[in-house]
């Protein structure tokens, strides 16, 4: 029983702990609380895979604005607290029972096929430093450039598409509308006199 | 080291919890919403994972971009909750329910 293994299963159970308040809490603040906790308890896990850049990431960027975005939408929505409803119960069997026939499947599947594989199957790493970060780095600005650029499309796509939706104009502000200055001719706005005399 | 087999049970039992929390939490959308997020966070737990034990970085760089993707997707997602629980003043899912034939 190495440090690694007790470390992984005091996190693992924190985290399996936290992901069933994420479900069941009735209060969405808890939910969103308990959401924040399992990130970070992931990312625990992710340094211990190896993968210093991603769990710092997932740290600043998921928690840091995602899960901060799903707060301000709770407290803005002023939703009442839900008790657990006739549905609720309903469907209680259902999601116990899915819960438990996907799990041992794929569980009974994990195990049978990952006792003996070949760990270095793949090598095809350009390993450049020591450094996760770096290499990481390497990766995204050499093979995956365009798939990186591709991201930052989506990104913006969200930011426009957010914006738009959630938009409202306030009837009260005062806007230029630019069609209807485009569209105003010589004659809206001009008076020429001529025959002016005193 | 440990097994393989430990983190990929983990992140399943972490995808079939948020399978689980969609068939139960039908009154809130914000709840379902989360439940996706727990789910994409499994998904990225195998990604990571095959990545390490094969001694592969293209898992991450994958990870990257589906945190990237996961990040858009949230804030539309929310930005449609917003814009549903104005005209509607509930995020009910069964008050969604438009088209009655």
């Amino acid at each position: 029983m190495n440090i690694e293994l007790i470390t992984f299963f005091i996190f693992s159970t924190l985290l399996i702990f936290t992901c069933y308040k994420v479900i069941t809490s009735s209060n969405p603040v808890l939910s969103a609380v308990n959401l924040v906790f399992s990130f970070f308890l992931s990312a625990v896990l992710w340094l211990l895979l190896g993968a210093e850049f991603l769990s710092i990431i997932l740290i600043l960027v998921y928690v840091g604005a995602v899960m901060v975005l799903f707060l301000f939408v709770v407290m803005m929505l002023d939703i009442n607290v839900a008790k657990k409803t006739a549905a609720y119960i309903k469907y209680l069997p259902l999601g116990i029972a899915v819960f438990i026939a996907f799990n041992a499947l794929i569980i009974y599947f994990f195990i049978n096929t990952f006792e003996n594989i070949d760990y270095n199957a793949v090598k095809n790493i350009e390993i450049i430093s020591d450094s996760n970060t770096e290499n990481l780095g390497y990766l995204l600005f050499t093979k995956y450039i365009i798939e990186f650029e591709i991201a930052g499309l989506i990104l913006l796509l969200g930011i426009i598409s957010a914006i738009v939706l959630t938009y409202r104009k306030n009837p009260k502000n005062k806007y230029q509308n630019p069609t209807k200055q485009i569209s105003a001719s010589k004659k809206d706005r001009l008076k020429i006199i001529t025959d002016l005399k005193e | 080291m440990i097994p393989i087999s430990y983190y990929l049970i983990l992140s399943t039992i972490i995808f079939t919890i948020s399978i689980a929390g969609i068939f139960l939490n039908r009154k809130n959308i914000l709840v379902l919403l989360m439940s996706l997020e727990l789910m994409f966070l499994s998904v990225n737990f195998n990604l990571i994972t095959l990545g390490n034990y094969l001694g592969d970085l293209t898992g991450q760089v994958f990870v990257f971009f589906v945190l990237t993707v996961v990040a858009a997707e949230s804030a539309i997602g929310l930005a449609l909750l917003i814009v549903l629980f104005r005209s509607k003043k509930s995020i009910d899912v069964d008050d969604l329910s438009e088209l009655k034939g």
